[in-house]
C-alpha cells in the first residue's frame, strides 16, 4: 500500500501550498478540506488497483525492457548491460525470422478469411427473420469452446489415416495429406482452425453493426430505386459497415498474432520451423530453453507489433462514428 | 404529375389495427396534409403509398394506375424522411444523383468499379451530374456539392433531402414530418420554402405532420386522422371553423376549444353552465348535446343574466395583441378559456367576476357521442356584432 | 407481412437458399464438435477402422468416459479451473469496482493520469509480461500453487475500463442521495453502483471466466503439479501421456472440458455474445 499512500500525501502537499497563496477564509478552508477528503477517499479506493497495476503491469513491462538489454539469465546473480545485442541476435536468427514471417503470413490468411466469412454469415443471418439466434449460436460456439480441447478434436479430424478429412477426400478421389506434419500445409491448417474459431466473433460484431444501420436508409434506398440486393448492399449496408469492418480487422489481427494454443498442442512449431509463430517462440525461448535475454527481446518485438495494432484500433474507435 | 387515391386501406401490426379502412382521394397538383396526433398511423399510410409497407386490405392508385404490389421504385413517388435518411458516406452530389443513377444506368453499369468501364456509363453519368448541379443550385446548396451530410447544418440537410426527392421529377412528393428536426425559427423558414416549392413544381404533395400550424399554412386540404381513421378531409379554414366531429374540433386550435355539456330547453334555447344561450338547434326539448366554443367566439359583456356566462377569473395570460382569460364557471369542472382583444379588456385581474357573451353562430353543436349537429341556414337572430372584425 | 422492416421479407426461394447455406456452414462449423463426441463413444477398433460412421455400432461411451475420469484426474482439473476462475473473478471485481468508482464519480488530483495508466494497461498483452511475472512469482515463492495462477490477474484494466463506463452513466444525483442517506463510499459502491451496473458485471464475469477457463499459456508456465492444473493444461498433459493414441478417452476428456462453457453459453446465449463482444476493446 505504499504506492497510493505516497501519492495521496503528494497531492495533499500540492493543494496545501496552493491554498496558502489564496486567501484562507473559513469557507475556503472548509471547501479545501472537502476536496482533500474526496481525494483521499479516491486514492484509498483506487489504491489496491493502482498497486496491482504497478506490480503486475508496469514494473514487469519495464522489467522486460531491462532484461532485453542485459545478458541476465535465470538464477544469475549479476547482470551487465549489453545494449542491443539481444535484438541483434534475435534478428540475425533464422529461426526468429521464420517465426516472424510465419506470423505475418498467418495473420494475412486469418484476417481476410475471418472477415469475409464472418460478414457473409452475418449478412445471411440478418437477411431473414427465422432461426436467427439458432444460427448465431452455432456459428459462435467455437469462439467459446476451450481451444486446447478443440485442437485435440481437430487433430483427430486431420489424422492422416482415420481422420474425417482425409477419408472424405479419398472418398471423392482427391489427394490426401498429412496435414499437420507437412511443412507445406501445417501453417495454413492452423490458420483454418483460427478462422473456424473466430468467424463467429467477427459475425457477432458485424451483426451489431448491421443492427445499428437506420431502417430509414433502406427505405430511402427503396424509394430511390436501389432495391435490388446488390444495390442495397453497395448503397447502404457495406458503406455503413465500414467502421465496424476496420474494427473487426484489428481485433481479429490481434487475436491471430497472439495464437499459441494450437501451435503448442498440434505442431510445436514444426515440422522444422514451418508453423512456428511469435508467441510460441517467445514461450519456448523464455521458458523451455531459458534463453532469457533472447526471450525478452522477442517479447519487446511482439509488444511493439501489438501496441501498434492496438493504437490503430484506438484511433478507429475514436472515429467510429466518423460519418456523422 | 398524378392524382392518388386510397380505397379502404386497412393495416394491422400484429393484433393492433393501425389503419381502419382509410379512403382518400388527392387531386393532381394538390397539397394535402395528413394531420393527427403521434401514433395515429399517418406515417404508415404514407409508407403504404410509397410501397414501403404493404396494406392488409384495400388498394392504392397513383394516376390511373393501381400500384398495389409495385415496388417503390416503380411507383414514381419521392419521399423526404423525418431523419432525412441521407447516405452518410456519400457527398451531397452523390446523394442527389443516386435516384437518377438507379434509373438511368443498367444494373451492369452500376456494378461496383467494373460498371464504369462499360460503354455509355460515362456519358450518362455526365448528364446526371448536370441535372444534379442544376437541382442543387435551385435549392441554394450548389456550393455544398462535395460535402458529406455530416458536415451540413440541419436546414442544409433538409434541402439535400428535398433535392434528392426532386431531381427525378416524381409524380408525387411524400414528406414525413420533414421539419420536425429543425429549430422553431428554421421550421418557419423551411415551411415557406416548401410552400414555394410546391407552387413552383405544381406536383401532388402529401405531407405528414402533427403540427397544426404547418398543416394550416401549407395545405390545400387537411386530412385529420385519429386512431387509424380519417375524421375529416377539408380545406384548413373549414377544418377549423366547421369541423365534422368533436375530436377534430378538439385537435385543431390552440388554446383548445371549450366544450360544455348542455341540454336543449326549448326551440332556440340551450341550458349550459348555469346559463341559457339563445342558439338555433334542430333538436327536441330535453335533448342532451355538447357545445364547442372557440376561445375567440366570446366577447365581454357588461352584466350577467340570460345569454351570458359568468365566472370568476382564475388566470390571465397576455400574449400582446390578445389575452387569454381562464374562467371558473359554476358547475363546470374545467375552466373556460376566452381570447379577448387586449384593448377591449383592459383591467381583468384574477379573482374578479367576469361576464362573457357568445356569438351564437360560432357555437359548434355536437351530439354527446361527438357527431356534429348542423343548424339550418343561419337565422336573422344571430348577433349583430360584426364577426369579421373579431375573427383573426 | 411487412414489406420492409429491417429485414425484407424474402421470396421463398431466397429464404430456402438462406437456410440451406446457413445450415451447411453451421454443419461445417460443428464438425469438430460432432467428430469429438462421436469418437468419444466409439471403441478403439471402430475408431481405427478406415471408414467412418457418426454413431458407433458398439456403444463404448461408458468405458471411454470412465477411463477419462479415472486415468486422468479430470474432475480435479475442472475443480481447479472452477477454483481459479472464481478466485480471479472475485478478486478482480473487488479490486476494480472501487477504482472504477473513483475514476467515474470522484474528483481528485491525478485522476486523468490514473485513467491513462488503466488505458495503457488495457493495451499490454499479458503474454509479453510472462517472463517478469514468472520471476516475480518465483521470488514470492508461489510458483506451482493456486496463487501463481491467480495472482497475475488480480487486477483487470478491462474491468476497470468497463465498470467506469457504466458507473459514469449512473447519474451523480444517485451518489449524492446515497451520501445524504449516510452511506459510506464503500457502501455506495457495493450497495448502489455495482447492483445498478449489473449488466456490466455480468458481461465482465463472462469475459473473465471464459478467458481464464480456456487459458493455456500462463498455467503452462506457472504450475507443474498435475494436481494444480486447470483443464486446458490438464488435457494437454493427458494427451501427451497417452501419446495421443487412445482417442476414445482423450475425446471423452475433451468433451467434458468443453462442456461446461458450452452449456452455460446455450443457456445464456445473449449474455455471452454481449459480454464477449464488449471484450473486443480488450
Ligand atoms: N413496423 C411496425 N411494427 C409494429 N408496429 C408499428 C410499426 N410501425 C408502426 N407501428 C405502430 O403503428 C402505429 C402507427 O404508427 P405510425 O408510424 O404510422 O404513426 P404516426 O402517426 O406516423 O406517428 P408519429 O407522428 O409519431 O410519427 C403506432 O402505434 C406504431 O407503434
Ligand atoms: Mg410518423
Amino acid at each position: 500500500m505504499s504506492g497510493p499512500l505516497a501519492l495521496s500525501s503528494a497531492s495533499d502537499e500540492r493543494s496545501t501550498t496552493r491554498s496558502d497563496r489564496t486567501s484562507p477564509t473559513p469557507a475556503a478552508s472548509s471547501a479545501r478540506r472537502r476536496v482533500l477528503k474526496e481525494a483521499l477517499a479516491a486514492w484509498t479506493l483506487a489504491g489496491p488497483a493502482v498497486f496491482f497495476l504497478f506490480v503486475l503491469f508496469f514494473v514487469p513491462m519495464i522489467g522486460v525492457f531491462i532484461i532485453a538489454l542485459t545478458d541476465w539469465q535465470f538464477g544469475a546473480r549479476s547482470l551487465s548491460f549489453v545494449g542491443l545485442a539481444n535484438f541483434r541476435e534475435v534478428f540475425a536468427d533464422h529461426g526468429f525470422r521464420t517465426s516472424l514471417f510465419n506470423t505475418v503470413i498467418y495473420v494475412l490468411i486469418v484476417v481476410p478469411g475471418t472477415l469475409v466469412l464472418g460478414l457473409l454469415t452475418a449478412l445471411l443471418i440478418e437477411s431473414g427473420n427465422s432461426c436467427r439466434s439458432f444460427y448465431r449460436a452455432i456459428h459462435f460456439l467455437p469462439f467459446m469452446a476451450t481451444l486446447t480441447a478443440m485442437a485435440i478434436a481437430w487433430e483427430a479430424l486431420l489424422h492422416p489415416t482415420i481422420g474425417l478429412v482425409n477419408q472424405t477426400l479419398a472418398a471423392i478421389g482427391l489427394p490426401t495429406a498429412n496435414w499437420l506434419r507437412d511443412d507445406k500445409t501445417a501453417l495454413s491448417v492452423l490458420a483454418v482452425i483460427d478462422i473456424w474459431q473466430n468467424l463467429g466473433y467477427a459475425m457477432v460484431l458485424f451483426l451489431a453493426g448491421l443492427k445499428s444501420i437506420p431502417q430509414d436508409l433502406y427505405d430511402a434506398a427503396d424509394v430511390d430505386g436501389a432495391d435490388l440486393w446488390l444495390d442495397r448492399l453497395c448503397t447502404v449496408t457495406l458503406p455503413m459497415l465500414g467502421p465496424v469492418s476496420m474494427f473487426v480487422v484489428i481485433v481479429v489481427a490481434l487475436r491471430a498474432f497472439e495464437s499459441f494454443d494450437t501451435v503448442k498442442v498440434l505442431t510445436q512449431g514444426g515440422p522444422g520451423h514451418a508453423s512456428e509463430m511469435l508467441l510460441y517462440t517467445l514461450y519456448r525461448e523464455s521458458f523451455e530453453y531459458l534463453h532469457t535475454g533472447y526471450g525478452a527481446a522477442v517479447a519487446v518485438v511482439f509488444l511493439a507489433i501489438v501496441v501498434t495494432l492496438t493504437l490503430i484500433q484506438a484511433r478507429l474507435m475514436d472515429r467510429k462514428v466518423h460519418y456523422q | 404529375m398524378a392524382a392518388c387515391s386510397f380505397q379502404s386501406i386497412t393495416k394491422s401490426f400484429g393484433p393492433t389495427p393501425v389503419l381502419r379502412g382509410v379512403s382518400l382521394s388527392i387531386a393532381d397538383g394538390e397539397f394535402l396534409t395528413l394531420l393527427g396526433p403521434s401514433g395515429c398511423g399517418k406515417s404508415t399510410l404514407l409508407r403504404i403509398l410509397a410501397g414501403l409497407e404493404v396494406q392488409d386490405a384495400g388498394s392504392v392508385s397513383i394516376g390511373e394506375r393501381a400500384v398495389d404490389g409495385l415496388r417503390p421504385k416503380r411507383r414514381d413517388v419521392a419521399m423526404v424522411f423525418q431523419s432525412y435518411a441521407l447516405y452518410p458516406h456519400m457527398t451531397v452530389a452523390s446523394n442527389v444523383a443516386l435516384p437518377l443513377r438507379m434509373r438511368r444506368l443498367s444494373a451492369f453499369q452500376r456494378f461496383p468499379l467494373l460498371g464504369r468501364l462499360l460503354p455509355g456509363t460515362a456519358r450518362t453519368a455526365a448528364e446526371i451530374d448536370v441535372e444534379v448541379t442544376r437541382t442543387c443550385k435551385s435549392l441554394g446548396i450548389g456550393h455544398l456539392l462535395d460535402r458529406k451530410p455530416g458536415q451540413l447544418s440541419g436546414g442544409q440537410r433538409q434541402r439535400v433531402a428535398v433535392g434528392r426527392a426532386m431531381v427525378r421529377h416524381p409524380a408525387v412528393f411524400l414528406m414525413d414530418e420533414p421539419l420536425s428536426n429543425l429549430d422553431a425559427k428554421l421550421r418557419v423558414q423551411m415551411r415557406a420554402e416548401i410552400k414555394e416549392l410546391h407552387q413552383r413544381l405544381g406536383v401532388t404533395f402529401i405531407y405528414v405532420t402533427h403540427d397544426q400550424a404547418e398543416a394550416m399554412t401549407l395545405s390545400d386540404r387537411v386530412a385529420v386522422m385519429l386512431e387509424g381513421e380519417l375524421l375529416q378531409v377539408a380545406p384548413p379554414q373549414v377544418i377549423y371553423a366547421d369541423p365534422d366531429d368533436r375530436r377534430v374540433a378538439e385537435f385543431i386550435g390552440s388554446p383548445k376549444i371549450n366544450m360544455f355539456d348542455g341540454v336543449v330547453r326549448e326551440h332556440g334555447l340551450i341550458d349550459v353552465a348555469g346559463s341559457t344561450l339563445a342558439i338555433e338547434v334542430d333538436a327536441l326539448a330535453g335533448a342532451p348535446l355538447t357545445l364547442g366554443i372557440r376561445p375567440e367566439a366570446f366577447h365581454l359583456a357588461d352584466h350577467g343574466g340570460p345569454g351570458a356566462l359568468t365566472g370568476s377569473v382564475r388566470m390571465v395570460e397576455h400574449i400582446g395583441s390578445d389575452l387569454f382569460v381562464h374562467l371558473d364557471l359554476a358547475g363546470v369542472d374545467h375552466p373556460l378559456v376566452a381570447r379577448l382583444l387586449a384593448e377591449r379588456a383592459p383591467h381583468i385581474a384574477p379573482g374578479q367576476d367576469l361576464h362573457l357573451r357568445v356569438f351564437p353562430d360560432r357555437v359548434l353543436l355536437f351530439t354527446r357521442d361527438g357527431r356534429r349537429l348542423r343548424r339550418r341556414v343561419e337565422s336573422g337572430r344571430a348577433s349583430v356584432t360584426p364577426i369579421r372584425e373579431l375573427a383573426r | 407481412m411487412s414489406a420492409s422492416t429491417s429485414t425484407p421479407h424474402l421470396p421463398a426461394y431466397a429464404a430456402i437458399l438462406r437456410h440451406a447455406v446457413l445450415l451447411v456452414t453451421g454443419a461445417l462449423v460443428l464438425i469438430p464438435f460432432v467428430w469429438m463426441v462421436s469418437l468419444s463413444v466409439k471403441p478403439p477398433g471402430e475408431i481405427f477402422r478406415a471408414h467412418f460412421s457418426l454413431w458407433p455400432s458398439q456403444f463404448y461411451g461408458v468405458e471411454n468416459y470412465t477411463k477419462a475420469l479415472t486415468e486422468a484426474p479430470l474432475l480435479r482439473y475442472m475443480g481447479n479451473g472452477l477454483i481459479v476462475c472464481t478466485l480471479i473473478l472475485g478478486l478482480q471485481i473487488i479490486v476494480c469496482a472501487p477504482c472504477a468508482y473513483a475514476l467515474a464519480k470522484l474528483r481528485f488530483a491525478g485522476r486523468d493520469l490514473l485513467h491513462g495508466l488503466v488505458l495503457i494497461g488495457l493495451l499490454l498483452p499479458h503474454q509479453v509480461l510472462s517472463l517478469p511475472l514468472f520471476i516475480l512469482c518465483y521470488q514470492l515463492g508461489i510458483l506451482n500453487t493456486y496463487a501463481a495462477l491467480v495472482f497475475p490477474y488480480v487486477v483487470s484494466p478491462f474491468g476497470i475500463f468497463l465498470f467506469r463506463q457504466f458507473f459514469k452513466a449512473i447519474p451523480d444525483d444517485v451518489v449524492h442521495a446515497a451520501r445524504l442517506d449516510g452511506l459510506s463510499e464503500l457502501a455506495i459502491i457495493w450497495r448502489i453502483m455495482v447492483p445498478m451496473a449489473l449488466p456490466a458485471v455480468i458481461a465482465f464475469s463472462i469475459f473473465s471466466v471464459v478467458g481464464h477457463w480456456n487459458d493455456l499459456f500462463w498455467p503452462l508456465i506457472a504450475v507443474r503439479d498435475q494436481s494444480l492444473m486447470p483443464p486446458p493444461l490438464g488435457i494437454m498433459a493427458f494427451k501427451n501421456e497417452e501419446a495421443g493414441n487412445d482417442y476414445g478417452p482423450l475425446m471423452a476428456a475433451s468433451t467434458l472440458v468443453v462442456l461446461p462453457l458450452v452449456i452455460a453459453f446455450l443457456a445464456a446465449q445473449k449474455w455471452f455474445v454481449e459480454g464477449l463482444a464488449k471484450g473486443a476493446v480488450k
